[in-house]
């Protein structure tokens, strides 16, 4: 049923097909629209399954039999090109196991003011721009993708997020949190996407003389990468890099990050931290590295330098936070900054690293949010100052929270060490066209930050986990983990587990396609 | 002198619709009826365009290529056929948006509908119109209607000084129009598209100054018409005090007839101009439109001003290719990619403004308010509204997948096509207006979905109340063009390219 991206077609355009369904159901019948929206995610995580299943390891490049290509848009030379390969497959499944496990979750967590129809209608649509994302082998069609996420979580942050007020800098008005952080979220990636765009136009048209040459395909271009030296590489990765550098975040881009994360209602937050962010860097794996390998060479310090000004800048930041929220969302722009820097080593060990450590992260601090979202259900605060024991109020969360919150300050035998382990690892012996000594530097402040990761992580717990319950809550009827809770969650945790224990499950899959990736990038060079 | 029936059966159908709406009004027939043969009448119209267009595959239809008549003053192409089905759709569309409007306000109907039959039959002259006097008696035929059309509401005097305005700036822009056009005639000695091109190729030196601020001054007439800054200020006061299908009206099918003029006119008649006089004027006019026109929009409190401020940036995005041809070493393949960017800009802008302007209809009847904040909640009482309102600002900010995403597509292609550090520069001022242009799109969606509803409201009363079904239909055809267009853009991409022949 995979051939000819029938499979792969079909685990992208379900969750829209479902969001179709969803609307047809009238209001009233909440119980139809949820169980058609779990059927359609379902299906479409399903197929994601069989397609890992069905998937040949020995092979690397993508996999032809699952992949599709049509044309789309003739006038402009765009294809629906579709497929995947070692390097999107974990996070294809990991974007249709989030979908899935966000409409479990949110069975009986609906936030104010609910409309589960609504919610549910933009979590499948916002399922289908993801997952399109990993599997797009075509600029225009990326692009599109790329794009469709925004619309969803823009209208999740806006219409289910925080109320409350926030002081705008500058201008001086009190608006409240959600209406300022969705609108935030939205003209940053936009405006860094709206000059991507233009660097996939550069690209086009420099890749061939006339029409009939020229192409958007992926695949295509990464093999025609001489043809981009010089001025224009310059300026056309600049002009990728703003798109995803943006959406990683990485700093100084990553403002919009904490007030997107900490506005958002629990599902949107997982689903940012979780996917959304991996679309940066996975653009960077994806185009703007097989795409443009010199340039990524000339580029790698600045990139390895923000990404370890991330690491630490985030670790301080997330020691002043009093919102466990906030904390979290900080905390992922120093795991992200991990990632990128796995990314600017520009060897396999430091790609395969970024992978890991986007699968871990999603896992991870999706699952942050979760435990974060139903404590503060219960709560009516995030206030770390206001918590305490929650680990004798609420034994199984307590639990749960302190066994997440030490896979992501990379304990080892956990998923979250495999990514920051590497990336470091990495630093040690960059790719050879880079400065050894800048990168091993930069390894020895990323160790730094591993512990100040371990302290803010280790800091919130204490607050928040430990200790006797304050007063205020001691009287309080708090129920611990429920049914739907439970069943959202196991998968994530068992998957933090075994990933943790048995990282090959990803790098399996990815190890052969990033040294494929590599050497296709850098024969030009001789690297 | 061969005369093409065949060719010319769009204007003779438009021209007995016209005069068929005065028939019916004078009947005792129903005054609805006015409405319907008019809608029937422009549907019977676009039949003939298809009849031309697939005219290879028709038995009956003796295919000879570009039909021209009248000594080559009016002429039947693809470019003229595509554009023709644009004026007639967003006409139907407009008539539409009209009936529910007029219906409710007792309005009269009968003359309404011939004006804006009337104004429509212009703009379908224009599209074939291959000289300078034809093109000129096109555009007014499009022009005057809508001074009326404009101060239909004659008990406010908001509508009173909007028509006002406009007549007068009208008026003013034509005298622009015909100075440069007779500057025009003056140095080149042609009145023809054609002709003006052969001619200028080798000017005399002392007429290459006079035909350079013909030019110009045309360029400027036009520019009125497509209100490009710094021409723009009849704009938000027309738009602002015309009744809100005459608006949706004049943004589309007006600023289009403007825009249809414009391509015409400078691609061909002016092709010798390009790089030195009409390429760098419409650089700076897309540049600044952009610019102002969003800045301004920002600030608006009132939905239609708003609209207006956005359909001016729309039509610099719109002139942006324009601009982007002031490049010398600009190739024939490389024009035609601009000049096929403006009209598939033009094709896709027309579903999604109309659609707006739909929405804006729908809720004023519902609320009688087009403030920004007295919209607030709109989403809890009438979600089906909200979400078309969404669909369609969303796609004017070019959002995917909704059209909007493609007209910037092929605008910021067309220019990237070319180069050049000029051409570069206005790409990425257009890619900053762009994202400025979606905060204040964002901002009524904001407004209609993420705020409370104001308190004095009666919601359920709102909730209970319906769409009148023309609204619904020219709602639902909008909404659809816009979303199927956006994720199969090659429809539309399709069109966009057929017009590119007269590209030299």
């Amino acid at each position: 049923m995979f051939e000819d991206g029938w499979g792969l077609s079909l685990i992208v355009f379900l969750p829209v097909v479902g969001a179709g369904a969803v609307l047809l159901i009238p209001r009233a019948q909440e119980q139809a629209q949820k169980l058609t929206a779990l059927l359609f995610a379902g299906a479409s995580f399903a197929l994601s399954v069989f397609l890992a299943i069905g998937f040949d390891y020995g092979v690397a490049g993508f996999q032809a039999n699952t992949a599709a290509d049509t044309t789309w848009i003739g006038a402009i030379n765009s294809h629906y090109h579709i497929g995947v390969d070692g390097i999107s497959l974990p996070l294809l499944v990991l974007s249709t196991l989030m979908t899935l496990l966000s409409i479990v979750y949110s069975w009986n967590h609906w936030p104010e003011p609910e409309n589960p129809k609504a919610f549910l209608v933009l979590i499948l649509v916002l399922a289908t721009g993801m997952a399109g994302t990993f599997v797009a082998l075509d600029l225009i069609l990326f692009f599109v993708f790329f794009e469709v996420v925004l619309l969803p979580m823009y209208f999740m942050i806006g219409i289910w997020g925080d109320k409350n007020k926030v002081k705008l800098p500058v201008v001086e008005r009190v608006v409240e949190m959600r209406i300022y952080a969705s609108l935030k979220f939205f003209l940053f990636t936009l405006f860094g996407s709206a000059f991507m765009l233009l660097g996939f136009l550069a690209l086009y048209f420099r890749s061939g003389d006339g029409a009939a040459q020229r192409t958007f395909d992926i695949v295509e271009l990464s093999m025609r990468s001489d043809l981009f030296t010089g001025v224009f590489a310059f300026w056309v990765f600049a002009a990728l890099f703003l798109g995803f550098a943006v959406k990683v975040p990485m700093f100084p881009f990553h403002t919009w990050l904490p007030d997107a994360h900490t506005a958002a209602p629990t599902v949107g937050s997982v689903l940012l931290a979780a996917i959304l962010l991996k679309l940066g860097t996975y653009g960077f794996v994806r185009i703007a590295l097989p795409i443009l390998p010199n340039e990524a060479e000339e580029w790698a310090w600045f990139i390895g330098v923000l990404a370890v000004i991330g690491i630490i800048y985030a670790s301080l930041a997330c020691l002043a936070q009093t919102d466990m929220k906030r904390l979290i969302a900080f905390s992922s722009v120093g795991h992200m900054g991990f990632v990128m820097l796995g990314i600017a080593t520009l060897t396999d060990i430091g790609i395969n690293a970024a992978i890991i450590g986007m699968v871990a992260h999603g896992a991870i601090t999706g699952m942050l949010f979760f435990v974060v979202g139903s404590m503060s259900h219960r709560y009516h605060t995030r206030d770390m100052a206001r918590l305490g024991g929650n680990q004798k109020l609420m034994p199984i969360m307590g639990g749960i929270f302190g066994f997440v919150a030490m896979a992501s300050l990379g304990l080892p035998g956990l998923a979250g060490f495999w990514g920051e382990f590497m990336a470091l690892l990495a630093s040690w012996q960059p790719a050879a066209a880079l400065s050894t000594d800048l990168f091993r530097t930069l390894m020895v402040i990323g160790a730094v930050g591993t512990v100040l990761t371990a302290g803010y992580m280790l800091w919130m717990l204490q607050r928040v986990n430990f200790g006797e319950p304050p007063e205020e809550w001691s009287s309080h009827e708090l129920h611990d983990v429920d049914k739907w809770e439970m069943a959202a969650w196991v998968p994530l945790l068992a998957g933090i587990l075994v990933l943790g224990v048995f990282p090959r499950l990803v790098f399996g899959a990815t190890n052969d396609a990033v040294i494929e990736m590599i050497e296709a990038g850098w024969r030009f060079v001789g690297g | 002198m061969d005369f093409d029936y065949h060719a010319l059966l769009p204007e003779i159908i438009l021209a007995g619709t016209v005069v068929g709406v005065l028939l019916v009004d004078l009947s005792p027939a129903p005054k609805y009826w006015t409405a319907i043969v008019g809608l029937l009448g422009v549907f019977a119209a676009a039949i003939p365009i298809l009849t031309l267009g697939f005219c290879g595959d028709l038995a009956f239809c003796d295919d000879s290529g570009v039909r021209s008549m009248l000594g080559d003053s009016y002429v039947v192409d693809k470019f003229s056929l595509v554009l023709k089905g644009l004026f007639l759709g967003a006409a139907f569309l407009s008539l539409l948006l009209s009936v529910s409007y007029l219906e409710r306000d007792r309005y009269w109907e009968g003359e309404f509908y011939f004006l804006m039959l009337a104004s429509t039959l212009g703009a379908v002259v224009m599209a074939s119109s291959r000289d300078l006097v034809t093109m000129f008696v096109g555009l007014e035929l499009v022009t005057g209607p809508t001074f009326l059309m404009t101060g239909w509401r004659k008990g406010d005097p908001r509508s009173n000084e909007a028509a006002l305005k406009f007549f007068i700036i009208g008026v003013l822009s034509a005298a622009v129009l015909l100075f440069g056009m007779g500057l025009v005639y003056g140095a080149t000695g042609e009145i023809t598209f054609e002709g003006i091109r052969a001619a200028s190729a080798n000017l005399p030196d002392r007429s290459d100054a006079l035909f350079n601020l013909g030019v110009l001054f045309t360029i400027l007439g036009f520019a009125f018409k497509v209100s490009a800054v710094p021409f723009h200020f009849w704009t938000p006061d027309t738009y602002e005090g015309a009744p809100t299908p005459v608006t949706a009206y004049l943004s589309v099918v007006s600023k289009a007839a403007g825009f249809v003029g414009l391509l015409a006119i400078a691609y061909l008649a002016f092709a010798e101009a390009r790089v030195n006089v009409w390429g760098p004027a419409l650089w700076i006019l897309a540049a600044v439109s952009m610019t102002v026109g969003n800045l301004v929009a920002l600030r608006q409190t009132n939905i239609v001003r708003m609209l207006g401020y956005s359909s001016i940036a729309q039509g610099g995005f719109m002139l942006v290719p324009f601009g982007a041809a002031l490049a010398s070493n600009a190739t024939s393949v490389q024009l035609e990619s601009v000049f096929s960017a403006t009209v598939t800009y033009l094709l896709i802008y027309a579903f999604m403004n109309l659609g707006a302007f739909g929405v804006v209809i729908a809720v004023r009847n519902r609320l009688g308010s087009s403030e920004i904040d007295d919209w607030s909640g709109l989403f809890r009482y009438a979600p089906g509204l909200a979400t078309l309102l969404a669909i369609f600002f969303f796609s004017l900010a070019g959002i995917p997948p909704l059209a909007g995403w493609f007209a910037k597509f092929v605008m910021f292609r067309a220019a990237l096509s070319i180069g050049g550090g000029w051409v570069i520069a206005l790409a990425v001022i257009a890619v900053v207006n762009a994202v400025i242009a979606f905060a204040y799109y964002a901002k009524v969606v904001k407004s209609t979905w993420f705020d409370e509803v104001p308190t004095e409201l009666e919601t359920d009363a709102l909730a209970s109340e319906r769409v009148i079904p023309s609204l619904k239909l020219a709602l639902g055809i909008a909404a659809l063009a816009v979303i199927v267009l956006g994720v199969f853009p090659d429809l539309v991409a399709g069109l966009g390219n057929l017009t590119t022949g007269f590209v030299e």
